[in-house]
């Protein structure tokens, strides 16, 4: 298929229902209010749902409500937007049901601003919602990957029954890229009679199906957070994916950085190159789970003296990163968060610092 | 001679954990017995709420979720949206769905959501212990107004049948009584009607059910049924609001 030229948001929705996705709930927020105006129109064209809920408390709800009712299910928000969603996301997690979170970040905390930022690491990978669960976290670094890590997401989803976040700073859902939408990655819902409230008409059991987050015995509880867990451990497992960038030179320095802020990284390393400067990129791309072993393998190349974390934040996975390194190199930070996206000259000043 | 009562087959075996003299378990039935009689059972998803009715997926034997305190109708409208073909219909209280979930009912109903509501306004937050809920009466004690409900610091209390029959979109909105026989058969009806307007695909619909709580009144089942005629429904006023035709 020829490649076309899309903005982010948009290129998200279309992602979506090229995934088979064909519900779509969600609230007006600034920057990825183009989601919504897209399906607004596209779905109607193959059948589908759209609605525009009255605050993203009550979409996060419709989204469990139909990921309860077994139907692919998706919604897009923004920083202050997720926080509201938080809740629902939680009893997602806890019902087990599969939906997919788009999460195009702003800056916070409060109402912060409209520009990107990369400040909801810890909302997304460490919780936001209350309780012991976890999203699989997804975060493309332009277009093309957000396209295609939605639609994995879907997959992945239902793959876990439990919720898939993308987390794209504001410039992913902003900027126009060419993009292809891969035939491959799309997949067949799979049959959830066993769990879905779809109706015990439809389903050979005829045994009726319970949703629910309530669980008042202790050990059962307990139960289901262990299950939870054992789904959390598989994806460690099974689901960790990243990058490496010029990491086969005797590199000095080791940047750990995602999501659009990557790429400034990675024209900083080229640019570092012409002077005789070896510098290596590790992109997580997923960020629960965590390549934990892959930060460490390349954090101790005998070449690297030390590591730096480059992010649009004020340090969030600067922490993971030095979890995983485990003291063998000193780890650094930097990072802007109003807005502005540092620069390459920036990063190279800050590179030639460190060695 | 055949069978001429028994337990509806939307209902479950389970014995429910509500207190002796509760309404609840009058209006499980006419639920369930609206569900028997319509031949909807395999086709019906309920949403449970936060409150005494929490458990009430034990109680019904159909296809059952669970919200988050006050959010039922938005799930409701995301299964409903997913899936027109099913029965939805969501069970509430009088704390999560007039203080909670105010804004999620609302809006359900304003958008004409096709699912049926079953409101159960007994003056107080029931599972939480006795706290005062927007539906308590004036001077009405509650663990969380000891002194009765001061309407100069918390208003009159909500009338939701009347709230949400002043939206302008079509629906099918009426508070009932379980209190005695004539008004627990009218209720029934009532009941029914409003899956039957569900199953035509026709409208929102909407039953407030004045019901008792002995444990937190502080009073007897009997004298709890009283106090409800006497106090309740002079106020809570029994009858259609609105209909769709």
């Amino acid at each position: 298929m020829a490649k076309v030229l899309m903005k982010g948001n948009e290129a998200i929705g279309e992602a979506a229902i090229r995934a088979g996705c064909k519900n779509y709930f969600a609230y007006p927020i600034t920057p990825q209010s183009e989601v919504a105006e897209y399906l607004v129109k596209r779905l109607p064209e193959v059948g589908g749902v759209f609605l525009q809920g009255e605050s993203e408390v009550a979409v996060g709800y419709m989204i469990f409500g139909a990921a309860g009712a077994g139907e692919r299910v998706m919604t897009t928000s923004s920083s202050p937007g997720i926080s509201l969603m938080s809740e629902a996301i939680s009893y997602i997690a806890a019902a087990q049901c599969p939906a997919v979170f788009v999460n195009i970040m702003r800056g916070g905390p409060g109402l912060g601003g409209i520009l990107p930022s990369q400040a909801d690491y810890f909302q997304a990978t460490k919780g936001g919602g209350h309780g012991d669960y976890r999203l699989l976290v997804l975060a493309p670094d332009g277009v093309q990957e957000a396209v295609e890590m939605t639609m994995q997401a879907f997959t992945l989803a239902e793959k876990y029954r439990g919720p898939v976040m993308i987390l794209g700073d504001g410039l992913i859902g902003q900027m126009m890229e060419p993009v292809e939408f891969p035939e491959d990655l799309a997949t067949e819902p799979t049959n959830k009679d066993d769990w879905a409230t779809n109706g015990m008409a439809t389903r050979t059991s005829k045994r009726r199906n319970l949703v629910k987050s309530l669980f008042l015995d202790p050990t059962e509880l307990n139960a289901n957070n262990l299950a939870l867990k054992a789904k959390y451990q598989q994806m460690k497992r099974e689901e960790i994916q990243f990058e490496l960038y010029n990491a086969d030179k005797d590199y000095q320095v080791l940047i750990t950085s995602y999501g659009t802020m990557s790429r400034v990284c990675r024209t900083a390393i080229d640019q570092l190159k012409e002077e005789g400067i070896e510098v290596a990129l590790l992109r997580p791309k997923t960020l629960f789970p965590f390549p934990e072993q892959a930060v460490y393998a390349a954090a101790t190349k005998e070449s690297c003296k030390s590591v730096i974390s480059i992010e649009m934040s004020m340090g969030q996975m600067v922490e993971d990163v030095e979890r995983c390194v485990k003291g063998q190199r000193p780890v650094e930070f930097y990072g802007e968060c109003g807005g502005d996206i540092p620069s390459p000259e920036k990063i190279i000043d800050i590179i030639k610092a460190m060695i | 001679m055949g069978k001429t009562f028994s337990k509806p087959a939307a209902l479950s075996d389970t014995m429910t954990h509500y207190c002796p003299g509760c309404t609840h378990g009058i209006v499980h039935r006419l639920v369930a017995e609206a569900i028997d009689e319509l031949g909807i059972q395999d086709r019906t998803v309920g949403i449970a709420p936060v409150g005494c009715a929490v458990l009430a997926y034990n109680y019904f034997n159909c296809d059952f979720q669970e919200a988050a305190h006050g959010r039922a109708p938005a799930m409701a409208t995301g299964i409903k949206r997913v899936r027109p073909d099913l029965i939805v219909f969501t069970y509430q209280g009088d704390g999560d769905l007039a203080s909670i979930g105010m804004g999620e009912i609302i809006h359900a109903a304003n958008r004409g959501e096709k699912f049926t509501t079953i409101f159960i306004n007994n003056a107080i937050y029931g599972m939480t212990g006795g706290q005062m809920a927007p539906t308590t009466m004036p001077g009405q004690r509650a663990s969380t107004a000891p002194m009765g409900r001061d309407t100069d610091q918390t208003g009159m209390p909500i009338k939701m049948a009347n709230l949400l029959g002043g939206l302008v979109t079509p629906a099918y909105i009426t508070r009932q009584a379980v209190l005695k026989p004539q008004q627990i058969n009218k209720a029934k009806k009532a009941i029914k009607q409003a899956f039957q307007y569900q199953v035509e695909g026709k409208c929102f619909s909407f039953v407030e059910v004045i019901s008792t709580c002995p444990t937190n009144w502080g009073l007897t089942p009997l004298d709890s049924l009283k106090w409800a005629e006497e106090t309740l429904l002079p106020y809570y006023e029994l009858g259609d609001v609105k209909t769709p035709e």
